[in-house]
């Protein structure tokens, strides 16, 4: 069957007769990195045009329609409009902090590409930490917003970058019980093992109510930690006009912007891994037949549809909802996600110690 | 009862966020309820109300005639001065001396479209136009002349 | 970099929100003191868009400054003109007819709905959902509908003349106000569900901006943003013109004197309306729309006054007149100046992010504000 591994597998094997392991390594690293790299550029153009339809669609709009087939071309024409635009560097700024903040954002997104299995055995690098890589790397996407709002000189930067701080740093919390509920179950670190432990069913179905919480507690998580709405509060924009990009414009503007989507799409891809079973079919208990029809769909297939399931989830979120408040924010997390979650990872380990889940 | 009343409001509050979910989930997949124009494809089919109030003109009929008699009613009713009344005397066949209008000039770029002197109007002159596209590339475009030239007011108006 | 701009000596930061300010919808220009998030203190600093409408109407005649007025408070303009036309007809005692009369009221409703739709969606948009605004504009751009066909324009209508209306209403006024009643009870569900229910909207609102019922009346504060405080203020029902006696309706008053209270208040207050509209679209009397008139209007030597409650409050126009055919001085009481006035204290110790909510429950048109 046509796989992605195979793929993978003989250019492995044609660089690695060609040339010296070293080298071959090396090739294998370049072409990774271009390969994240492009990623980068599809899912960027991809999500801003999926955003874009979706809240048109939500907000009885047509939405971008002009730009080629049925706008399909709207991104390409908006990334080209932030290339030509002027990227202007304020007076008073950080020079140096100010540049690099955009970049670091982007090296963060990059670097969360890793441990992700994209399809069977279609991953950059099998980590048997991989659960934590993720929640450790994550975590620095804060000190960029920071570095931003500092370096920018701006009331409205500073405001927005100290809000994001406070956020991201409390709903690392919720977010980090929910993904050890999963953890707990499968008792591995390792994504791909956390994937081949769904075998036999989801994790969200396998693992009855404890674990649909543990998923519902994910979601609204990321939802904070990616500052997206109702979470934006580091950009409000009719509080603080853009918040922490308030004084970036151009390509810098676009980094950011393109950093957002793609952190969505990588705690959307890391919920499809520990909830949705990643890239593997859907399967129900001993009906052969259904089993066997959902195997021949490719998994890459399926890991990109159940992530693009959680990405609209969570578009339809930011179109339906107002803003919270940033106490209100905080209370959320700690007063309700929090405990929540810990007495919820209390019940998994029950569960997980009992062998209560199928 | 304390941790009664926790759930209670953890259960109503995402209830009441599934309800708005739902609304705008029936509008993502119901493509009907869309209500945008699409203003310069829909030119051909676009129904302007026939008291829409665009742009003041001066209909004249078939023989180039008129029915302003210069009279100034509205330009004194008009409040931004858009429109100036230019008349001239001419002999009419009875050779006597009778006032008629040499121009009449408005200025689109004051007017407000308050509808004042299509009112005051007392002969039915001037009426509001449909037209509402009216950008130009030069300011003095915008300033027009109504009457036709060599236009004559019509028989029996006075 | 912040120790030497934009801080007090106590270390508090100075924001400068707008004058080019998403939220504030305009040229609103607030000079905001802040301690972390906590506001300490709101300056709003006015005239960006200073026009000097009460100037300029001195040298407009009777029939001319109406139109003036729709520029003021934009979203209710309609409600603006009658204003104006009243006076007029107060101080030339003219007897306008009962169908321009109906005719009135159910644009000034009309217009009322509109404006409050506006509000809602904008209101909405300043919390940060995005999707109401559009829904809001569905409904709106049908009333806009109704008008540009009655009135010839769809915001600046000036339909209103000193005696009556300028023109009779479309045939097609009845049917289209009656269809856009159904569509209206159709979706005002959708409000419910979408804003008016929703537990994030429900906290930002609750408790927040506080402004007491004894607050409201020294500031002079009117319409819903009085009546949120329990403070019973409608002109329509203490000094009611043009027939509003006859109606039947109820004033809308909320005690909570905080913003969800403001809300509910122009929320219901549009229900209200379409009771109204209800109420007299089928029992418009047959007659002339306009009395007979002189050409040229002159006022009697004196003072006039007249007032309605437009969409944001008690509006006021005060004339003085020598005799002449242009006013002496005129000077209109417009409400959002004084509910403007009222930010300061409804914002004090409430966080960034409710001032934003504040002035949207405030319902501010900067033009009318800065006149």
């Amino acid at each position: 069957m046509w796989s992605l591994a195979n793929i993978t597998n003989s250019i492995h094997e044609a660089l690695n007769n060609q040339f010296s392991a070293g080298w071959a390594l090396f090739f294998e690293m370049l072409m990774a990195g271009i390969a994240v790299i492009s990623l980068f550029a599809i899912l960027g153009l991809v999500l801003v045009l999926m955003e874009r339809k979706v809240s048109a669609w939500m907000q009885i709009r047509l939405g971008p329609n002009r730009v080629g087939p049925k706008g399909m071309l709207q991104s390409f024409a908006d990334t080209l409009k932030l290339l030509v635009k002027e990227g202007l560097t304020p007076g008073g700024a950080d020079k140096f902090l100010f540049n690099f903040a955009p970049v670091l954002a982007i090296i963060v997104a990059m670097l969360l590409m890793a441990p992700i299995a994209f399809a069977k055995d279609f991953q950059l690098w099998n980590l048997n930490i991989g659960v934590l890589y993720v929640s450790a790397i994550s975590s620095v996407s804060v000190i960029s917003i920071l570095m931003a709002g500092w370096a920018s000189n701006n009331k409205y930067s500073l405001m927005g970058a100290m809000r994001s701080g406070a956020q991201i740093v409390s709903y690392e919390l919720s977010a980090g019980l929910a993904i050890l509920s999963v953890v707990v179950l499968t008792g591995s670190l390792s994504l791909n093992d956390i994937i081949l432990s769904q075998q036999n069913g989801w994790w969200i179905f396998k693992g009855h109510l404890p674990v649909l919480i543990a998923f519902v507690l994910f979601m609204i998580a990321v939802t904070a930690e990616t500052n997206r709405a109702p979470f934006d509060l580091a950009e409000a924009e009719s509080e603080l006009t853009a918040g922490f990009h308030t004084e970036y414009s151009g390509m810098k503007f676009a980094l950011f912007f393109l950093a957002e989507y793609v952190n969505v799409f990588i705690v959307c891809c890391i919920g499809a891994t520990l909830f949705l079973g990643g890239w593997m079919p859907f399967h129900i208990g001993n009906w052969q037949q259904f089993n066997h029809i959902m195997d021949y769909i490719p998994s890459s297939i399926w890991f990109m549809g159940k992530t693009f399931f959680l990405i609209f989830l969570i578009m339809w979120f930011r179109w339906t909802f107002p803003r919270l408040r940033i106490d209100q924010l905080l209370t959320l997390e700690w007063k309700y996600l929090l405990p929540i979650g810990m007495i919820n990872l209390l019940v998994v380990a029950a569960m997980a110690i009992g062998g209560w889940h199928f | 009862m304390f941790i009664k009343n926790y759930f209670k409001e953890v259960f109503s509050a995402i209830r009441s966020l599934l309800k708005g979910m739902r609304r705008t989930g029936y509008y993502f997949t119901h493509h009907k309820e869309i209500i945008t124009q699409q203003y310069p494809d829909n030119r051909d089919t676009l129904n302007l109300p026939d008291r829409f109030k665009g742009e003041v003109v001066m209909p004249h009929d078939e023989k180039n005639e008129h029915r302003c008699t210069g009279c100034t009613a509205c330009e004194l009713a008009c409040p931004n001065g858009t429109i100036k009344v230019i008349t001239k005397f001419e002999i009419n066949a009875e050779g006597k001396k009778k006032k008629a209008i040499d121009k009449l000039v408005y200025h689109l770029e004051l007017c407000t479209m308050c509808n004042l002197c299509i009112v005051a109007c007392p002969s039915d002159a001037i009426v509001m136009a449909q037209t509402f596209e009216h950008s130009v590339f030069n300011r003095s475009q915008l300033t027009k002349i109504l009457n036709n030239p060599d236009s004559k007011i019509m028989e029996g108006i006075e | 970099m912040f120790e030497e701009i934009g801080t007090t000596t106590d270390g508090d930061l100075i924001i400068n929100v707008g004058p080019q300010h998403p939220a504030t919808h305009g040229v609103l220009h607030l000079v905001i003191t802040l301690n972390g998030e906590t506001i300490r203190k709101v300056e709003p600093h006015l005239g960006y868009i200073h026009r000097s409408i009460e100037k300029m109407c001195e040298s407009l005649t009777y029939r001319q400054f109406i139109y003036v007025t729709s520029r003021m408070d934009y979203l209710s303009s309609h409600i603006n003109n009658h204003a104006c036309a009243m006076c007029v007809e107060k101080g030339l005692q003219i007897e306008v007819p009962e169908r321009a009369k109906v005719i009135r009221i159910l644009l000034d409703e009309l217009t009322r709905i509109a404006s409050h739709e506006l509000w809602w969606g904008a209101m909405a948009m300043d919390l940060g959902a995005f999707t109401p605004f559009f829904h809001a504009f569905r409904e709106r751009e049908s009333i806009n509908d109704i008008m540009e066909e009655t009135c010839g324009a769809r915001l600046t209508m000036n339909f209103i003349v000193p005696g009556g209306l300028m023109a009779d209403i479309h045939p097609n006024f009845q049917k289209r106000v009656k269809d856009f009643i159904r569509l209206y009870k159709s979706k005002f569900e959708e409000y419910n569900e979408m804003v008016t229910g929703n537990v994030i909207f429900r906290n930002r609102m609750e408790g927040v901006g506080y402004l007491s019922k004894a607050d409201a009346i020294s500031f002079g504060c009117t319409g819903p943003t009085a009546r949120g405080s329990g403070v019973s203020c409608d002109v329509r029902k203490w000094f009611p013109y043009e027939g509003y006696e006859k109606i039947a309706f109820d004033e809308v008053i909320e005690t909570g004197g905080d913003s969800l209270s403001r809300y509910m208040v122009r929320v219901r207050e549009m229900n209200q309306s379409i009771r109204i509209i209800e109420q007299l679209i089928d029992a418009i009397p047959e007659g002339e729309y306009q009395a007979k008139t002189k050409a040229v209007l002159k006022l009697p030597k004196g003072e006039f006054y007249s007032r309605v409650e437009t969409a944001r409050g008690e509006f006021g126009v005060y004339i003085v007149s020598e005799g002449g055919t242009t006013p002496y001085r005129i000077k209109f009481r417009s409400p959002g100046f004084s509910n403007l006035s009222a930010l300061d204290q409804m914002a004090r110790g409430s966080k960034l992010g409710d001032l934003v909510a504040m002035m949207g429950t405030l319902d501010l048109v900067i033009p009318d504000i800065d006149r």
